[in-house]
């Protein structure tokens, strides 16, 4: 099950004293997962740089959840290594591991205070009440929630809960926090509101965070490294930008959004949206159908097309120029592009 | 909105509440009769009319007079055995039930085993218990075969309410607690028994009321010192007075008051829990 890795350092004292410091803060090597012969996770490895803000980004079931609670140890792997810090844990315990989890829909005890919530870590080693209270209290002013040490969860908001679930989490010193879709419960106000929270204590603290989202605008704005998965698979891990620059295959492409896919004789290539233009097909590459929805976005406008060869398209315009030679539902349309926009995928 | 309310009720709903109205006679009248006779006056016989009214067979009954046999001992005795039926029940109930949060080789059959004690005919399965002993050459005696036989009765259901309780439990609650450290144990004591700590009084109370009420297979169990449902039999073989019907009152009261205290501490629990007031806008 834990076939000896290259890049798994071995742990005597010698070596783990000449280890100045870790190279990244997790590890997964070839992991695997199955239920009962039904793949979840394949063979997935990542490296999580130290200190960096990571999102699992895939729609459900693409097996990120499942990648997670294997890092956090509440789930056996049915293969491969799991490292944290160069260190193996695939067969530690949850506590061993120097992660922490926050758990969707944060799981705090109904029947504790918030400080009772955040001190628990602390009650199970045994620090007397005292101590371990006033701890829990500068956590929780942390996360800005000390004013409500003593609310039971049920008598705060969603997005406090949060705060509380987060002290809890960080209380622990972990070196990477799990995070199991933590804004999925919240209004989109406060979600935004809070995915500046995430990443300013991210910063301050300078640990990792693996955070778990179905949202490709929640993992573009938050992090150092998007990981897309599909179907148990990594389709791609690099930084946002490179992601939505450079999509490696047209799922990615599709699902970070913003892009046509579009089949050409050299092969499957992605266009950015708001690369596209209306215009006529002349010398540059282009694709003609009828504009099927026009929707105005304030700084620009997005016209929907369905091409001629059955493709469906976008083309999101600066208002401007789409005001300048505005179309209408049902015009024959024309998207143009230029060739150096026309980013190749591979299948 | 109001057109619904104005709508003429369909015929099923007058023979269904027919129907609710004759169940409700059958279960509370009878309660009510005994209830209203208890009060009879001394001059009184056991069916109406009522001759007047006093509170003279209740005080009978308190003070051991008047031909009901050992009452008060029969009483103490029954509580004793419910209180003890009810923490047995409890307790067993919540292991299984923990227990049996993992499928394991053969835990279906286990479940239907136990279980299945509710279909057995309550009167021979006290009358087995009672050879059992004597092929054994033990004495029956109330704390022994008559416990016994009162748990055969109280455990299968102490276990369903003990599944269904334990099945709503988020297992999120439990990962957080193991993520932060806690043991087993810990994990027990702080987080999941205090979350279903209501589903667990339920069962407690299901223990205490069965086992107070229970007769069937208690009768050949419990030896030479009787509970309180079997002295009530014998007495209303014998007795002759109103007096059965002020005991009758008095244990229905003592039942109620048990009932009450339960479902007020679950309610508190969950008032508690649910944190009295609305959540906070943050």
């Amino acid at each position: 099950m834990n076939a000896p890795h290259p890049l798994n350092a071995p742990a005597t004292p010698l070596a783990q004293a000449a280890l100045v410091r870790p190279r990244y803060d997790v590890e997964l090597v070839a992991v695997s997962k199955s239920y009962a012969g039904t793949a979840a996770v394949e063979a997935i490895s990542l490296r999580i740089p130290k200190a960096s803000y990571c999102c699992l980004l895939g729609p459900s079931g693409c097996g990120k959840s499942t990648t997670l609670r294997m890092i956090a140890g509440h789930e056996q792997v049915s293969s491969g290594d799991i490292l944290i810090g160069d260190r193996n844990v695939t067969d530690a315990p949850p506590t061993a591991r120097g992660t922490s989890m926050m758990f969707q829909s944060y799981a705090l005890f109904p029947h504790m205070a918030a400080v009772d919530n955040v001190a628990y870590s602390l009650k199970v080693k045994g620090v007397p009440k005292a101590k371990r209270r006033a701890r829990a209290r500068e956590f929780l002013d942390l996360v800005r929630m000390g004013s409500f040490a003593e609310r039971l969860p049920a008598q705060m908001s969603g997005g406090q809960q949060q705060r509380v679930a987060l002290a809890r989490a960080l209380i622990t010193r972990p070196q990477v926090l799990l995070l199991d879709e933590p804004l999925s419960a919240l209004d989109p106000f406060l979600r935004g509101h809070m995915r500046g929270e995430l990443k300013r204590l991210q910063r301050e603290l300078g640990i990792s965070f693996v955070h778990v989202t179905h949202s490709q605008d929640e993992a573009m704005a938050l992090a150092d490294l998007v990981v897309v998965m599909e179907a148990g698979h990594i389709q791609q891990a690099a930084s946002a930008r490179e992601i939505f620059e450079k999509p490696k295959t047209a799922f990615v492409a599709r699902f970070i959004g913003g892009h046509n896919v579009i089949s050409t004789a050299r092969g499957q290539v992605a266009v950015r949206a708001d690369r596209c233009r209306l215009g006529s097909a002349g010398s540059q590459t282009s694709l003609s159908g009828r504009a099927t929805n026009v929707e105005y976005l304030g700084p620009m406008v997005r016209i929907s097309v369905a091409a001629e060869n059955g493709l469906d398209a976008a083309a999101l315009i600066p208002d401007e120029l789409f005001f300048a030679a505005p179309v209408d539902i049902g015009q024959a349309v024309t998207l143009i592009w230029s060739e150096r926009d026309a980013h190749p995928l591979s299948d | 909105m109001l057109t619904e309310v104005s709508q003429p009720r369909p015929k099923s709903f007058y023979f269904l509440g027919f129907f609710f109205l004759l169940f409700l006679a059958f279960l509370y009248g009878p309660m009510v009769v005994i209830f209203i006779l208890s009060f009879q006056g001394p001059d009184g016989g056991m069916s109406f009319p009522m001759v007047g009214h006093s509170t003279l067979w209740f005080q009978q009954l308190l003070s051991g007079t008047g031909r009901i046999g050992d009452i008060p001992s029969a009483f103490v005795r029954s509580l004793e055995m419910a209180l003890l039926s009810a923490a047995l029940t409890a307790a067993i109930c919540v292991s299984a039930g923990m227990a049996f949060r993992r499928r394991f080789p053969g835990s279906g059959l286990l479940f239907y085993t136990a279980v299945s004690s509710l279909v057995m005919p309550s009167l021979f399965v006290g009358f087995g218990i009672a050879l059992g002993f004597k092929e054994l050459g033990w004495k029956t005696g109330l704390f022994t075969s008559g416990l016994g036989a009162q748990l055969t009765w109280t455990l299968p259901f102490g276990l369903m309410i003990t599944f269904a309780t334990i099945g709503r439990f988020d297992r999120r609650y439990e990962e957080a607690a193991t993520d932060l450290g806690a043991s087993g144990w810990q994990r027990f004591r702080d987080v999941i028994l205090p979350i279903i700590l209501p589903g667990v009084i339920g069962v407690a109370l299901f223990g205490f009321t069965l086992s107070y009420d229970e007769f069937a297979r208690s009768s050949l169990t419990v030896g030479t010192a009787n509970t309180l449902p079997l002295e009530i039999w014998a007495m209303t073989t014998a007795a002759t007075s109103p007096v059965l019907f002020a005991l009758g009152t008095v244990t229905t009261v003592v039942s109620f008051c048990v009932l009450t205290a339960a479902l007020v501490t679950i309610a508190v629990i969950v008032r508690r829990r649910a944190g009295g007031r609305r959540p906070a806008t943050s």
